[in-house]
C-alpha cells in the first residue's frame, strides 16, 4: 500500500511545483486528491473484500472440494446441502438463542453499570476502569479461564467449589448438552468481556443529557428515581441504545472464539454458524463450495435482520431532531 | 443492578446521597467490581501455582507457595514456542495498527472533506461492506489468500485486515466534525489538500488517532479466527492461537496454560490502563453514540 501512496505524492509535486499558485493544477484538484486519499483504501477494499465476496458467490454454485478453481457447475445444490445440513440449521438456532439472551442482558448490565458509575462521587475513575478492563482480554484467554478454572467440571473448579458448599454435586458445565449448563458459561464470558465497553458509551450519553430536563421534570412533579428514569433518562438514551443493540447483534453474529474454545471443535451441539462454516470449508472437509453457500446464506440473513432492525428502531435518525 | 440503576437524578444529587444511600451505592459497585476482578486474580493465582494446587481437592484462594519458575518453564517448553508466538502477535498488531491508521484515516478524510462528484457513491460502497460482517467473509478471504500463497506469512495475517470499512467510517465521522476553518487557513496559505492534511489536520487530531490506535492494537492482538485460519504452521501462530492449542492439547499443564494466559493479557492490561483516557474519549467521540 505504501508504494502506491508514495508514488501518488511524488509525481504531482515536482510536476506542478509552483507554490505561488495555490489551488491550481493537480494539487488543488479535488478529483485527483479524492483518489489520492481514498485510492489505496479502495483498491484494498476491492481486492480483499469485494473480490472474495464475488468469488465466494461464484464458488457457491460449483462443486468445489479441495479446489478453488472448480469446473463442475451444480446450481443450487450447495445451498440445498447447507439448508438441509442439520449442523448448519442447528447453528442458526443456537445463534438465535444466543442473541436473544446476550443482547438484552448486555444492554441491561452495561446501562446499569453506567448509571451506577455515573452516580459515584469518589473513585469514579477507579470503578470505571475496573468494569472497563475486561475489554482488554481476548475471548480465547477468557474462555480459558472460564473453562479451566471457574466452570471446570470437576471438584476443583471455582463454580463447583461454591455449589459444593451448598451440598450440590459436581456439575459438568460444558461437556454435556443436557442440561444446557454451557449456556451459563458462554453467556457469562461474553457479559464479562463486553459490558464495560458499552458502559462507556452509556456514560458518554448520560453526561450529554442536559440537566435542565431533570429540573423541568422535577418542577412538573416527576418523582426522582423510576419516573425520571422512565420518562427522561431512557428516552434521552434512545439513540445510544439503538446503536448499542445494533453493535451487540453484529458482535453476536461473529461469535466464534468462545464457542470454539469452550465447547470445542468436536461437539455437534452448541455451534455457531461460523464454527460450522470453519469446519466445512477449512477443516478436514475443504468443501469451499458448500462453505461459500453457507457464507452467502448467512450474509443474506444478517442483511435482512439489520435492515429490519433499522426499520423498527430507526437507526440513523439520531436524537438531533428532538 | 437494575433496581438501584434508575436512581439517577443529577440536579438533586447534592441534597440526596445521604450516608445510607451512598453506602448502598458503594456496596453495590464494590460487589460488582469484585466479580469483575476475580477472573484476573484467578489467572495470576493459577499462573504462580503448581499443578496439584490448581487441580487439588481442597481448592484454596491463596496458593501456599508462589512458583516463579513457571515463567522459565513456559518459555523453555519444547512443545509450543510461546516466545515466538508472542513476537508474532506483536509484529502483527503493530504493523496492522500502523497500516490501518494510515490507509483508513486518509480514506476517511477523503470521503469527509474532498468535494468530488461521486464521493457519495464511493461512500455507499464502503457502507455496504459494513453490512457484511468481516468474519463471514473469512471463507472467501482464505481462498484468496491461500491462492496468493500467503498462508503462514505475516502478509497473510496483516494485509487483508487493513481495509476496515468500519475504521474508515469512524475516521470519516470524526473528520466531518473537525473545524473547517483550520484547514481553510492552511489552504489560503498555499498548502494543497495533502499538505494541509499532514501539517494541520493530523497534528490536531492526535487524540483521536491515539484512541483508534489503541482500539486497533487491542483487536489485532486479540484476533483469533483469522490467525487460526492462516496460521497452519506453529511457527506462524499468534498468542491467541497458541493459547487455544493448549486447550485442545491432550496433556494439560495447568500452570503453563495460565502463565501463558497471563503473558497474553498483562501487557495489554497495562497499555490499557495507561491509555484509558484517550480510549474513553475516543470511544465517546467516534460517533457510535448516534
Amino acid at each position: 500500500m505504501s508504494t502506491t501512496t508514495t508514488r501518488g505524492v511524488a509525481r504531482p509535486a515536482p510536476a506542478k511545483a509552483s507554490p505561488a499558485r495555490p489551488r491550481r493544477g493537480l494539487r488543488g484538484n479535488p478529483t485527483f486528491n479524492f483518489w489520492l486519499f481514498t485510492g489505496p483504501f479502495l483498491i484494498g477494499l476491492v481486492i480483499f473484500v469485494f473480490v472474495p465476496i464475488g468469488w465466494s458467490i461464484w464458488l457457491s454454485f460449483f462443486e468445489a472440494r479441495f479446489t478453488v478453481t472448480p469446473s463442475h457447475f451444480i446450481g443450487f445444490d450447495n445451498y440445498k446441502q447447507m439448508l438441509t445440513n442439520s449442523d448448519f440449521t442447528g447453528s442458526l438456532l443456537t445463534f438465535t438463542v444466543f442473541a436473544a439472551f446476550i443482547v438484552p442482558t448486555t444492554w441491561a448490565l452495561s446501562l446499569g453499570l453506567a448509571l451506577l458509575v455515573n452516580r459515584l462521587r469518589f473513585m469514579r475513575a477507579f470503578f470505571r476502569s475496573v468494569f472497563f478492563i475486561p475489554t482488554a482480554c481476548s475471548y480465547v484467554a477468557a474462555a480459558l479461564i472460564w473453562k479451566m478454572s471457574i466452570f471446570n467440571g470437576v471438584r476443583f473448579g471455582l463454580a463447583n467449589t461454591i455449589v459444593g458448599w451448598f451440598g450440590v454435586e459436581n456439575i459438568a458445565w460444558v461437556s454435556n448438552p443436557s442440561p444446557p449448563w454451557y449456556w451459563l458459561v458462554i453467556l457469562t464470558v461474553r457479559l464479562w468481556l463486553q459490558s464495560g465497553f458499552y458502559m462507556i458509551l452509556f456514560i458518554a450519553a448520560l453526561q450529554n443529557i442536559p440537566a435542565e430536563l431533570y429540573e423541568a421534570a422535577a418542577i412538573d412533579g416527576a418523582k426522582p428515581g423510576w419516573q425520571t428514569f422512565r420518562f427522561i433518562t431512557l428516552p434521552q438514551l434512545r439513540a445510544t441504545s439503538t446503536a448499542v443493540i445494533l453493535l451487540l447483534l453484529i458482535a453476536a453474529y461473529q461469535a466464534f472464539d468462545e464457542f470454539f474454545n469452550i465447547i470445542g471443535n468436536k461437539a455437534t451441539w452448541g455451534q455457531t454458524p461460523l464454527m460450522v462454516l470453519y469446519k466445512t470449508a477449512i477443516g478436514s472437509g475443504q468443501d469451499y463450495g458448500a462453505g461459500s453457500a453457507g457464507a452467502v446464506i448467512l450474509t443474506v440473513l444478517i442483511c435482512m435482520v439489520t435492515l429490519l432492525q433499522g426499520k423498527i428502531m430507526g437507526f440513523g435518525r439520531g436524537e438531533e431532531s428532538k | 443492578m437494575t433496581t438501584t440503576a434508575p436512581r439517577i437524578d443529577k440536579p438533586r444529587r447534592k441534597r440526596r446521597g445521604g450516608v445510607m444511600g451512598n453506602t448502598g451505592l458503594y456496596v453495590c459497585v464494590s460487589i460488582a467490581a469484585t466479580l469483575f476482578l476475580i477472573p484476573f486474580y484467578l489467572i495470576v493465582r493459577n499462573a504462580l501455582s503448581t499443578d496439584p494446587e490448581i487441580t487439588g481437592e481442597n481448592w484454596k484462594f491463596f496458593p501456599s507457595h508462589i512458583q516463579w519458575s513457571n515463567v522459565s518453564e513456559l518459555f523453555n517448553d519444547p512443545l509450543v514456542d510461546f516466545g515466538q508466538s508472542l513476537w508474532n502477535s506483536l509484529v502483527v498488531a503493530v504493523l496492522m495498527t500502523a497500516g490501518i491508521l494510515l490507509v483508513c484515516s486518509l480514506a476517511g478524510y477523503g470521503l469527509a472533506r474532498i468535494p468530488y462528484r461521486h464521493a457519495n457513491k464511493v461512500f455507499y460502497a464502503v457502507l455496504a461492506t459494513l453490512m457484511v460482517p468481516t468474519s463471514v467473509t473469512f471463507v472467501p478471504s482464505f481462498v484468496l489468500v491461500s491462492s496468493l500463497g500467503w498462508v503462514d506469512t505475516y502478509r497473510g495475517l496483516i494485509i487483508p485486515g487493513l481495509f476496515s470499512g468500519f475504521t474508515c467510517f469512524l475516521f470519516r465521522q470524526y473528520f466531518l466534525g473537525f473545524p473547517k476553518e483550520l484547514e481553510e487557513a492552511a489552504r489560503v496559505d498555499g498548502l494543497g489538500y495533502w499538505g494541509a492534511y499532514w501539517r494541520i489536520v493530523v497534528p490536531n487530531s492526535l487524540n483521536f488517532f491515539a484512541a483508534m490506535a489503541t482500539i486497533t492494537f487491542i483487536s489485532g492482538w486479540n484476533a483469533f479466527l483469522w490467525p487460526l485460519v492462516i496460521g497452519q504452521d506453529p511457527s506462524s501462530w499468534t498468542v491467541q492461537v497458541a493459547l487455544s492449542s493448549y486447550m485442545t492439547n491432550q496433556t494439560v499443564n495447568y500452570h503453563l496454560i495460565f502463565m501463558a494466559t497471563a503473558f497474553s493479557i498483562l501487557p495489554l492490561v497495562f497499555v490499557f490502563l495507561f491509555l484509558q483516557r484517550w480510549l474513553v474519549q475516543g470511544i465517546a467521540q467516534t460517533g457510535i453514540k448516534g
